[in-house]
This record gives C-alpha cells, sequence and structure tokens, in this order.
C-alpha cells in the first residue's frame, strides 16, 4: 500500500482525500507514492495534530484497512434477528421467541412504561442474557461475536422518530451526498436521485434538491428521513415511533421499507398502522405479554380504515387548498 | 492500611467537549455497576465552576473536585492526577472515573494504558470530529451523545467521522437521558486496567506548547508584551 501512487489510491479510494483534507494537507497529483508524500509532510504541521510521521503512518493504514471492512460490508447483511424469549419484572417467561425477517412489519404496542423501550434497547445492544429482561438476541440464528459487540461496529436499529431533526445546514442535495458518501456507495448521483424522488412522492407537497433540509416542513423532512433510511442506512431494523398523521403518506412508507428489505418495528397505536402490521407485540410489566397475528376480520377492518385515511387526506388537501368542505 | 484500602484500582479517563453530556453518561453508566455492588468514585476537573460534582453527591456517588482557576487545566490535571489515584486506593473503589471538561480541544487527558473515553454530542455538527482533535483521537472508546434527535443519517455520517480521525476506537452510541446504550460501556468501564501507580506512566499526546508572557498573567497586548513562545499569523 504504501509504495502505490498516492493519486491511484485516491481515485480508488476517495475517501483517502477526505482524510488528508481533514488535517489540511493537500494530496500530491503526480507519481508520489504514498510513503513519500506522507515522509514530505512537514514535522511542525504534523505537531499541530500531534502526530508525527510514524503515528501518521499507522492511522492512515489503519483508516484504508476500517474503511476497506466497512465497504465489503453488503448494505444490511442480516436476513434474521430473533429474541429469545426473556422475563417480564415478575419474572415471567415472555410467550415465546420472536424472529424478526427482512421485508416483515411488527407493531409493538403497549402504554407508556410498559417495556417497549426495553424491547428495543436489548436489540440495539445485542442482549446476550446480560440485561434486566434477560432476553438474548441472535443474528441469522447465530450469537454475535463479542468483540465485534463491544466495538459498536454494528448498529442494529435506525430510527425514525418524531423528534428528529436535521442538524445541518445543507441543501437536500448536498445532505444526502454527504451520507452516501460515508456509506461509501458508489453511484452516489443515481441513489441521490432515487432517494430524492422517493421522499417527494412521499411527502406530496414538492420540494426541490436545493431546498435547504431546514426549511422542509414536518411532512416533507419526515418523507426525506424515510426515503434516506431506506435506501441508504447500513441498519436492517427500521424502528418506527409514532409517526404523525401529517403531510406522509405512511402506507407507501411502510411498502418503501418492506421492498427496500428492512425489518420493519413500529411502535404505534394508529389502528391504520398496527393493523398494516404481520402481527404485533403486546407489551406489558416489562415483558412481551402476547404476540398477535393481524387475523381476517382485522384484514378486513383494515381496507375500512384505508377507505376512511383515504377521504380524511381528501379533506385535508382541500381544506390546505382553502376549500369548503360543505359542497 | 484500613481493610477496604486496595492496592489498585481500574482508571478511566473521559473527556469532550464542555455540555456534551459526559457527567450523564457516566452517571446512567456507573448507577447499574454500583447497584450491583461495586465501589465507584468520581474526580471531577474543571477549569472555572462546576456544579456537576452536586449530581454525583446527590446519587451518591463520592466525588472529588478539582479547579484549575488561573492554571491551565491540563498542568493542574496532570499534576493532580497520581494524588487522585491514591485517594481511590484509600477509598476502597473498584473502579475510578477521571471527568475532565472545558480542557481545550487541543488538549488529551487520555494517559498511555488508562482506559480513554471521549464523549461527543452528536447535534455539535458532523464536522465536529475532525475539530476536537487529540482527546477523540486518542481515545478508546468514542461515545456519541444526544442521538435521539438528530436524523438517523447524520447520526451514521457522524460516526463515520468519528471513524476517520480515529478507526481503532469502539463507537457507542449512548443516551444520557434514558441510560439506553450503556450496557456495552459498562463491559468497557468493567475491563478497565487496573492501574496501581502512574509513575513512569505517559499521557497519550503532549501538552500544548506553552510559556509565553500570557501564561504568566501578562493582559497589556503589543509586541512589547509578548515574550516567550510566540507564533504570529501571516496575514500578506
Amino acid at each position: 500500500m504504501l509504495d502505490q501512487k498516492v493519486s491511484t489510491l485516491i481515485k480508488e479510494r476517495p475517501y483517502l482525500l477526505d482524510f488528508f483534507t481533514a488535517m489540511a494537507i493537500t494530496v500530491p497529483r503526480d507519481q508520489t507514492s504514498l510513503k513519500e508524500f506522507l515522509t514530505s509532510i512537514s514535522t511542525t504541521h504534523l505537531t499541530e495534530f500531534s502526530l508525527d510521521h510514524q503515528s501518521l503512518t499507522e492511522q492512515c493504514l489503519d483508516f484504508l484497512k476500517q474503511m476497506e471492512t466497512f465497504s465489503l460490508q453488503p448494505q444490511s447483511s442480516i436476513t434474521e434477528v430473533t429474541i429469545k424469549a426473556g422475563r417480564d419484572k415478575n419474572g415471567d417467561l415472555e410467550p415465546s421467541d420472536v424472529v424478526l425477517k427482512v421485508g416483515e412489519v411488527v407493531a409493538v404496542v403497549g402504554p407508556t412504561g410498559s417495556g417497549k423501550s426495553r424491547l428495543l434497547a436489548d436489540i440495539e445492544c445485542l442482549a446476550q442474557k446480560d440485561t434486566p429482561s434477560g432476553r438474548q438476541v441472535l443474528l441469522d440464528g447465530e450469537v454475535p461475536d463479542e468483540k465485534k459487540r463491544l466495538s459498536g461496529d454494528q448498529q442494529l436499529v435506525a430510527q425514525l422518530s418524531q423528534n428528529m431533526n436535521f442538524v445541518m445546514d445543507l441543501s437536500v442535495g448536498a445532505f444526502v451526498r454527504m451520507h452516501a458518501e460515508s456509506r461509501l456507495v458508489s453511484d452516489i448521483d443515481s441513489r441521490i436521485h432515487q432517494i430524492f424522488c422517493t421522499a417527494v412522492e412521499l411527502a406530496g407537497e414538492p420540494f426541490t434538491l436545493e431546498t435547504p433540509v431546514t426549511a422542509l416542513s414536518g411532512g416533507q423532512s419526515r418523507a426525506l428521513m424515510i426515503a434516506d433510511v431506506a435506501c441508504l442506512s447500513a441498519s436492517p431494523i427500521v424502528l418506527i415511533d409514532e409517526i404523525e398523521n401529517a403531510g406522509v403518506d405512511r402506507r407507501r412508507a411502510l411498502e418503501l421499507l418492506i421492498k427496500e428489505e428492512k425489518m420493519v418495528l413500529m411502535a404505534t397505536h394508529d389502528p391504520l398502522l398496527a393493523l398494516s402490521a404481520d402481527r404485533r407485540l403486546v407489551i406489558g410489566n416489562g415483558g412481551i405479554q402476547a404476540i398477535l397475528a393481524t387475523d381476517r376480520e382485522e384484514r378486513r377492518i383494515l381496507s375500512e380504515l384505508v377507505e376512511i385515511d383515504k377521504r380524511l387526506a381528501g379533506m385535508r388537501d382541500l381544506i390546505r387548498k382553502g376549500n369548503r368542505l360543505s359542497s | 492500611m484500613s481493610d477496604l484500602e486496595k492496592t489498585s484500582v481500574r482508571l478511566i479517563t473521559v473527556a469532550g467537549p464542555p455540555s456534551c453530556g459526559k457527567t450523564s453518561v457516566i452517571l446512567r453508566t456507573v448507577e447499574p455497576m454500583i447497584a450491583r455492588g461495586l465501589k465507584i468514585g468520581v474526580v471531577k476537573f474543571d477549569c472555572l465552576t462546576s456544579e456537576d460534582h452536586h449530581r454525583y453527591s446527590d446519587a451518591g456517588i463520592p466525588v472529588k473536585k478539582g479547579l484549575a482557576g488561573g492554571l491551565c487545566p491540563d498542568h493542574f490535571f496532570i499534576a493532580n492526577i497520581e494524588q487522585a489515584l491514591e485517594w481511590g486506593k484509600k477509598s476502597g473503589f473498584d473502579l475510578l472515573t477521571i471527568e475532565s471538561a472545558g480542557l481545550c480541544n487541543r488538549c488529551s487527558p487520555h494517559i498511555r494504558t488508562v482506559l480513554a473515553v471521549c464523549v461527543v454530542d452528536q447535534l455539535s455538527g458532523v464536522h465536529t470530529p475532525r475539530k476536537i482533535g487529540p482527546m477523540l483521537k486518542s481515545a478508546d472508546v468514542v461515545v456519541l451523545t444526544k442521538g435521539d434527535i438528530v436524523s438517523q443519517a447524520e447520526r451514521e455520517v457522524f460516526a463515520f467521522r468519528v471513524r476517520q480521525v480515529n478507526a481503532r476506537a469502539a463507537v457507542l452510541p449512548v443516551n444520557g437521558l434514558t441510560g439506553q446504550g450503556n450496557l456495552l460501556l459498562q463491559k468497557h468501564f468493567q475491563n478497565a486496567p487496573a492501574i496501581s501507580s502512574l509513575k513512569d506512566f505517559k499521557l497519550r499526546f503532549t501538552m500544548p506548547a506553552a510559556l509565553c508572557s500570557y501564561c504568566l498573567g501578562e493582559t497589556r497586548i503589543g509586541p512589547d508584551c509578548q515574550i516567550g513562545n510566540v507564533k504570529t499569523m501571516d496575514f500578506s
């Protein structure tokens, strides 16, 4: 690696440029090898970053190695997550293990304080019978590697919640580009286009690639977050925490996440969403109390709810446009 | 030697920019450990004022506060760290956490072979990991806080940027309010090397070059008042 030309390395690994830019070092475009280039950087400059030539070389190689393993990992290689039954606050065993598969939607229901966050935390930290619930999480049927678990490299859960905001001052296009770059995807432009089109479709109200993310409406931001998580996030599980009613086509959002092979966990008490799920986990007293599959009668009710939702959406649109609902 | 005195203590340095959530992260992480019967103490180093030690004593955690005042906080920190360890041993702690805040981004309190934790706030923007410098670059564990109110995309970019400056560290999101994510950090704390003496231990990074007249209390401006290690910018 050290003997290769810097210019070639950068062409193959654009993220390397970022590594040096962060230290205000200009990278040569000529025939210089990485080793020559690293030694050519002045000691005074390195001292400002508390580095010397040896530690810089080590750090550079470490970084390249890590990025290599990072880019070799497919978008989400995990297709199944098993949550082995634990115990609730009374020590009673949960009814059964829960297996989440890609393309599946599972609702999580229960009042505040019932143990929903605890369940999510167990999944996030890949619990190995070492949390208060005693649950164990298996990835594709296997116990995850403890060293990998401690490194935090594998973030299993991507979150979408009402409380989330964009804090960056960037345009929609630049924002998605930055995320795509950090995910090391190869076809950045087509990915930006895909996410943008999906987000606009979900939002209903159009915006452009030049719109600053902080200027998006609530519905538009939510739509962009959903499209981005579906198409770019590294995490196989998506947790949706009560997406609000206004501004986003929630059923379409779910369809999108399923299509992108996510496992969707949804904390919701909205009947339309809860019945859209394949199953719902009833949480109480710190544990899963029951697992209800959506039955035939509920599916019939769901189609009624879809009609009601459409009517409501239509009325909302009329009001937005300044019309009367009375004819 | 009293019966509770110990010959070594698991030592942890926790650093991070002001208000990034260090105290909350430490509290949420050590509380379950204390509940399991571990004895844990905290030393809080700060520059001018700090009220955080009340939060520790309110939680029943033994705490000592050190204010650098007019001194460079890092020099103050390193001059007191051995005494802190002695206090930890004498008090019979299993674990001693050294929290240092408000030190300038140029600095890092991390010591070789002592578990080094850096706390960063994800609300502070995705450029932060590059700006923080040595205390992030040389950490073993990087804790990311306040992620619950930032979009998933920004969290992923943030974690990526952290890895860009420190490819070796474990990167763990922890919610300082609910404690979510603290289990893995607890495991790092529990595996921290036990230290019996810091004699001949070395800092992971050098202290900032100092010793100009301003370090010695000069307040007047002008070349006549600048004596010592002075660096000037090029405005041409």
